[in-house]
């Protein structure tokens, strides 16, 4: 990439969150979709309600898949499945630094279902969350981890 | 420039499996160099998915993803469809790669 326009990326990368953190502004630029709220949310309940909800109820509906034991917490597949119509779907590691993972938006046509992968600093409940019809569900699952991922 | 993703989608009973690799290093924030200074964040932190001009799948990323994030999903659709995958990171960085359905 030139120089020129690493630099002009930046500067405006920096302009735009400066705007938003002062004045709590949305602007135009494809970024400020992202929801920094949620993905800056330290806890559990800060997520749920950056996400719109207070707390989810737990529902068989919803599967998540992933390992009892990740060896390398760096990488650790995880896949949600709904047998209801999803729109969303999130993954929360309740005790990451930064605890939503990913978050999913499920176009009609599309299905439930969704596998990635991602970090986990140390052993965690890890929660999938899908919304269906406006309300949130959720699946709990605890995985152990023996090497973390976050810092190394 | 970023390297290219690697797509695979296939169709079978009217149903096209997605999976994408992108190559990214996804730092969390977390890291330190070996001078013990904090790496700063930088990672993909919005990704689009269209078929055939239509979304058919958005992803929202903070620093919890792993590096060189995956991703699989299925969507109804059919052999020949044209797939635009689109990543931007929190750097402003832009990667668009295309796959035809098989």
């Amino acid at each position: 990439m030139v120089m020129n326009e690493q630099r002009r990326a930046l500067l405006k990368y920096s302009a735009v969150f400066g705007l938003m953190s002062t004045a709590g502004l949305i602007s135009v630029a494809q970024a400020e979709e992202w929801n920094k709220a949620a993905f800056e949310g330290k806890s559990l309940d800060e997520v749920f309600k950056a996400l719109g909800t207070s707390s989810p109820d737990k529902s068989s509906t919803v599967v998540l898949t992933a390992p009892d034991i990740a060896e390398n917490g760096a990488v650790v597949p995880v896949s949600i499945t709904s047998s209801l119509k999803a729109d969303q779907m999130a993954i929360l590691v309740e005790k990451n630094p930064a605890v939503l993972a990913a978050q999913f938006f499920i176009p009609n046509g599309t299905e439930a279902f969704v596998t990635t992968r991602i970090k986990m600093g140390q052993s965690s409940n890890v929660y999938a969350l899908v919304k269906t019809d406006g309300k949130w569900v959720m699946a709990v699952k605890e995985i152990k981890v023996t090497l973390g991922g976050c810092g190394g | 420039m970023s390297d290219p993703m690697r797509i695979r989608a296939t169709e079978k009973d009217g149903i096209v499996d997605v999976k994408i690799l992108m190559k990214h290093d996804m730092e969390s924030g977390q890291r330190k160099d070996a001078s013990g200074k904090l790496i700063p964040a930088w990672f993909i932190n919005m990704l689009n998915v269209k078929a055939q001009g239509k979304d058919v799948f958005n992803a929202e990323f903070g620093p919890g993803v792993s590096k060189d994030p995956f991703l699989n999903f299925k969507y109804k659709g059919s052999k020949g469809d044209k797939l635009v995958v689109n990543w931007i990171d929190t750097k402003g960085d832009k990667r668009t790669d295309e796959a035809t359905v098989s």
